[in-house]
């Protein structure tokens, strides 16, 4: 039962295979079972859970039922869930109750989707190990010695060990794509404005994005109709209309364009995931696309301008958590600079006073023109090399990540080495273009990542291409079958 | 670009977080490290380049200057670490 996919189970509670509350149950069951080693939950909400399975089955019974009326869904604990603990991984939040829903539970909760709880990451998505929790890590479900990527690490260990069918995540420099990658599931991360940001804890405001992590391409989809739209309350959303994801997934690919960044296969890339990644590639070129060498000459700029750009925005967006409103406070402060200062110490980790202290530096007087102007003048250089390599192609694609998962306890000594994994998946952020992580290979036991770039608003055009892969080769389902319990 | 830790601890007290001094060193060591990592964007020439602050470079949309939301205090007071009379509180500022 639990590695239904959300097709699967839409399809079985109309025709009355099972219920909304049988198979709500089954997660929370496999959930109270399993998490307790894989740690891919901050919050299981039971209670509201199977109110919203009866509610749901009482709609279908009555014949008022949606498409995904009922289907299960674990969100990441980034989103703010009204009446629910929403902690986004940190002792700062630990204690928060968020008073509203983000636009995007919202849209999960009026397409009748039941939410079975909220999923660890790294600490306010600073990270790529999910290791920064301040929950302790997510143990990947392939093997438990292995990070499952991060930020959204708990989403896709999640959905990866069958805890739940579907969940939601952001992506900032890869935190979508990057553990999709390295649990063997599906994910996307849209174009930046297409999915509202409103009540979406914010890190970097000019990159964040929220994407569905399913276990193939036609279930993003599914959630893309569910999650993608305008939203007044986010004052960078898209106006753009938005479409039926799932209408162009049986799309032909004959006559496809695919661009292979010279710049993706070089040295650092491992031998094996290069090796996936270009059978890959023999996938798609039978299925009628053609292979296009192309050229980023900025892509050496991309990690550089994010680790200015990132923590300059995460700097100022988290100086909201002065101990004062909400969030946690020292105890016994003796003047207001003192509750500041002692709040902000204790409530954030490592990663995340790293960054708002580099973003603080190169924001500062006398570094800014420096350190953040360069860096977006950088930004420019790298969008215009995708806005150039697309007049020629349809896709780019390489791999999602350097390497597979790595050990637990192995990178974070040394920030760079860990920002370094996220070379293949940031300049996409700062481009803002859409991308998809689907896999296709598994290299000693661990899933493989093939990352498809489109242009501005192309996600139906990569959900198509994911979706053509996945109806011909089953490196989707064989990752699946490894990492389910 | 190395920093010391004077410069640190400058930084610091800007962020408004308390670093213990036996840290200092440690955070020296790691943004420096950073700021290195970082440094190549110097050598690039961004010669008659336009800053790029968002991606899609749309106006940013304004809307009428009109009461939306109803007031929630008590209800977003529940979230705050110490009030009284629905207020925040926060040590003396003004002798």
């Amino acid at each position: 039962m639990h590695s239904k996919t959300l097709a699967d189970i839409a399809r079985g509670l109309e025709n009355k295979e099972f219920s909304s509350v049988e198979i709500t149950e089954n997660y929370l069951q496999r959930i109270k079972q399993f998490d307790p080693e894989i740690n891919s939950f901050i919050t299981t909400t039971a209670d509201q859970a199977l109110a919203q399975a009866k509610q749901a089955d009482k709609k279908r019974a009555e014949n008022n039922a949606t498409l995904l009326s009922g289907v299960p869904i674990a969100h990441k604990d980034i989103f703010c869930t009204e009446g629910v603990k929403t902690s986004c991984a940190s002792k700062m939040l630990d204690n928060f109750i968020s008073p509203y829903n983000a636009t995007v539970i919202e849209k999960c909760e009026s397409a009748g989707l039941v939410m079975l709880g909220k999923t660890n990451m790294d600490e306010f998505a600073m990270g790529s190990s999910n290791e920064t929790s301040y929950y302790g890590p997510v143990k990947n479900p392939h093997n438990s010695n292995c990070v499952p990527g991060g930020s959204s690490g708990g989403s896709a260990a999640a959905v990866a060990a069958g805890l739940a069918p579907a969940a939601t995540g952001t992506d900032t420099g890869g935190s979508i794509r990057q553990p999709a990658a390295f649990c063997g599931i599906t994910g996307l991360k849209p174009t930046y404005g297409r999915i509202s940001r409103w009540g979406m804890i914010a890190f970097a405001s000019s990159l964040d994005q929220a994407g569905p992590m399913t276990q193939n391409a036609e279930d993003a989809a599914l959630l893309m109709n569910v999650m993608s739209g305008f939203d007044p309350k986010d004052s960078t959303s898209s106006e753009k209309p938005t479409e039926d994801y799932t209408a162009n997934l049986n799309a032909s690919l004959q006559g496809k364009k695919i661009g292979l960044p010279k710049q993706f296969f070089t040295q650092g890339l491992n031998a094996d995931i290069e090796q996936s990644v270009r059978d890959a590639l023999s996938v798609y070129e039978k299925l009628g696309a053609t292979l296009v060498e192309i050229d980023l000459p900025n892509a050496d700029l991309a990690t550089p301008a994010y680790y200015v750009i990132a923590p300059a925005e995460c700097s100022s967006n988290l100086s909201r958590f002065d101990g004062v409103r909400f969030g946690h406070r020292c105890e016994n402060p003796v003047d207001l600079e003192d509750l500041y200062k002692r709040s902000r110490a204790e409530g954030f980790g490592e990663e995340v006073k790293r960054r708002i202290l580099i973003g603080t530096y190169v924001l500062s007087a006398g570094f800014y023109d420096a350190y953040y102007l360069q860096a977006q003048k950088a930004r420019r250089l790298i969008k215009d090399d995708y806005l150039k390599a697309f007049e020629q192609v349809d896709i780019i694609a390489g791999p999602t990540t350097p390497s597979t998962a790595f050990a637990l306890n192995n990178q974070h000594k040394d920030p760079v080495t860990m920002y370094l994994n996220d070379i293949y998946t940031i300049a996409v952020n700062l481009a803002g273009l859409p991308a998809l992580s689907i896999p296709c290979g598994i290299s000693n036991d661990m899933p493989v990542g093939l990352q498809l770039i489109g242009n501005y608003f192309a996600e139906s055009e990569l959900l198509n291409a994911g979706h053509q892969f996945q109806q011909n080769t089953d490196w989707h389902k064989q990752a699946l079958a490894k990492s389910m319990r | 670009m190395s920093l010391d830790e004077a410069q640190v601890h400058n930084i610091a007290q800007l962020a408004r977080i308390e670093i213990n001094p036996e840290d200092i060193p440690h955070y020296t060591r790691d943004l420096s490290n950073i700021l290195d990592m970082v440094a190549q964007l110097q050598q690039t020439s961004t010669e008659n380049v336009q800053p790029l602050s968002s991606p899609l470079e749309q106006n940013q949309r304004l809307r009428a200057d009109q009461v939306s939301e109803s007031n929630q205090r008590d209800k977003f007071l529940q979230n705050a670490p110490l009030t009284e009379e629905g207020l925040f509180l926060v040590p003396k500022v003004i002798e």
